[in-house]
């Protein structure tokens, strides 16, 4: 058992196609990559929200005078 | 040099890791802007010299002995048969270790076979593994700042840069590397035989070392010692990452003939190798270097909530979770260890810190120790059960066999660093005094230099009509 196929080197070279882990799996890989990537999106916007939310509530006043001059 | 083609073939090796050396420079120039960004202004001059420094020392001593280790222990010696191997054109009064055009001289252990293959690629290749070298000693370095003597960490980082790390590497980095033949044990970029290592010796310094003064609050929680310069680490981060492509690169063979393997491959196709001498493509190694960077940044960001310091970070450490297996791996399987990694490593960084006080300055444990650990132990899993090694005899790849891998690296880092602490901090000379701690490194030459400023501006001011 080898989880891309091969057991030994004992092979001509230009015979060999891909050489990685769990061929077959790719249309899946792609599936969960853009899952990921997608879902990446959606959490970053949520955090984002939240935090300008928080920094829109306590940046006032004094506090924000200063900020303002630290340039 | 023989026929035209292998002259070419040497002399395009011979550029091809002239080049990676060039690029990893990148990783000290890196991790000298990172740590110098991490430490406060009181300890700028300090941390810099104590990283710059350990470049000459590992330098000298793996010419003088590091090199040697390399090939003379790959059989333990005394795990398998063979004892101390032959080596005699790595040993720093060879003929071999200086300019040499091939010529045999059996008088001066000059073997033809020996002559034809190393009397362009010594140097080359000495300067590859010593770039290695100085990486897995500068991991150590950053996690140590603001506290550690000067002596005590060059010591450590010669007892880790020129012996331990390239005994792990002669073991299990080396086609005939008794863990490769016993354990089928594969690290093709080095997660455990140089960023384990490195974890593992960070953290037995950091153990003896003890916290910064001011780290830790009387009921035991941690404070954040912010760094001075955030800038400075994320510019010394990306020259690390820009100087890991020539890293990954060194870890090839670019261009070999089956023949020249001499193992089982048949036919005649020239192919690029791992260390292990089994194909693989810098194509391979490009894609997944990019994408298991990219899982870990993406993650990082995440489970940091945007923090650049362990996004950043979290870069680095996919990259490292996902090296072990990199010239196998698919792209996207790349990217989901390059992301798994970082977020377990980072969980562990701030538990270890809670739970036994240990101030990891720069997160170098968890990005190195634990990812590394964590990537030569995914690798087993992911890789299981294909050959090891282009030779027959040798175990296959096995999560059993990376397990115990990954073990010995980090062991290997720890046990010797933790004895030499002790043993200097027994003699008082691990830790700065107290007094000087608190004022900061560079306090003397911070007195010198305010004092060379007002004496030239004096001087110039009393010029001005």
């Amino acid at each position: 058992m080898s989880t891309n196929g091969m057991t030994s080197w004992a092979v001509d070279l230009k015979d060999v196609g891909a050489i990685y882990p769990f061929q077959g799996s790719e249309v899946l890989l792609v599936i969960l990559g853009l899952a990921f990537w997608i879902g990446w999106h959606i959490w970053q916007v949520r955090h984002e929200n939240a935090e300008l939310a928080s920094e829109k509530k306590r940046g006032t006043g004094d506090k924000a005078r200063k900020f303002i001059d630290r340039y | 040099m023989g026929d035209n083609i292998t002259t070419l073939n040497v002399i395009f090796t011979e550029f091809y890791y002239w080049v990676t050396v060039v690029f990893m420079f990148l990783i000290h120039a890196g991790f000298c802007m990172y740590e110098v960004g991490a430490s406060r202004r009181k300890n700028h001059m300090h941390t810099l010299m104590k990283n710059t420094m350990a470049i000459p020392l590992v330098t000298i001593t793996f010419y003088f002995f590091g090199w040697w280790i390399y090939f003379a222990f790959i059989n333990g010696p005394g795990i398998v048969e063979g004892g101390i191997a032959a080596a005699e054109f790595a040993k720093p009064w060879s003929p071999l270790m200086a300019t040499h055009l091939s010529g045999p001289d059996p008088t001066m252990g000059v073997s033809e076979a020996d002559a034809a293959l190393w009397h362009r690629l010594n140097g080359v290749f000495w300067a590859a593994f010593l770039l290695f070298s100085i990486t897995t000693a500068s991991i150590v370095s950053g996690a140590v700042i603001e506290r550690a003597r000067m002596s005590a960490f060059w010591m450590v980082a010669v007892l880790i840069g020129s012996v331990a790390w390239i005994i792990d590497a002669s073991w299990g980095w080396h086609p005939s590397g008794w863990m490769v033949k016993l354990l089928g044990y594969h690290d093709a970029y080095a997660s455990g035989v140089v960023h384990a290592i490195a974890g593992g010796a960070a953290l037995a310094f950091l153990i003896v070392l003890g916290p910064r003064i001011g780290k830790f609050r009387a009921d035991g929680t941690p404070r954040d010692i912010p760094p001075h310069n955030p800038w400075l680490v994320t510019i010394g981060l990306f020259l690390i990452y820009t100087g890991f492509w020539g890293f990954y690169a060194a870890c090839n063979i670019p261009m070999i003939d089956p023949g020249t393997i001499a193992g089982q491959i048949t036919g005649e196709t020239w192919t690029t190798t791992n260390i292990y001498l089994t194909p693989t493509s810098l194509s391979a190694i490009t894609f997944n270097f990019l994408m298991s960077l990219s899982g870990g940044l993406l993650a990082g960001y995440v489970i940091s909530k945007g923090n650049p310091f362990w996004t950043y970070s979290a870069g680095l450490c996919g990259i490292i979770g996902a090296s072990a297996g990199n010239d196998l791996y698919h792209p996207i399987q790349a990217m989901f260890i390059g992301a798994i990694v970082p977020c377990i490593s980072y969980k562990l960084h701030y538990w270890v810190e809670r739970r036994f006080k240990i101030d990891d300055a720069v997160g170098a444990v968890a990005v190195h120790g634990y990812g590394g650990f964590l990537g030569v132990v995914i690798a087993g899993f992911m890789l299981w059960g294909q050959p090891s090694s282009p030779y027959e005899g040798y175990a296959a790849i096995n999560p059993l066999g990376n397990f115990i891998g990954a073990c010995i690296m980090v062991a290997l880092g720890f046990i010797p660093t933790f004895i030499l602490a002790k043993i200097l901090n027994g003699a008082n000379l691990l830790r700065v005094p107290r007094e000087v701690e608190l004022v900061g490194l560079d306090f003397q030459d911070r007195e010198a230099y305010d004092a060379a400023v007002a004496d030239v501006t004096a001087a110039e001011r009393a010029m001005v009509k």
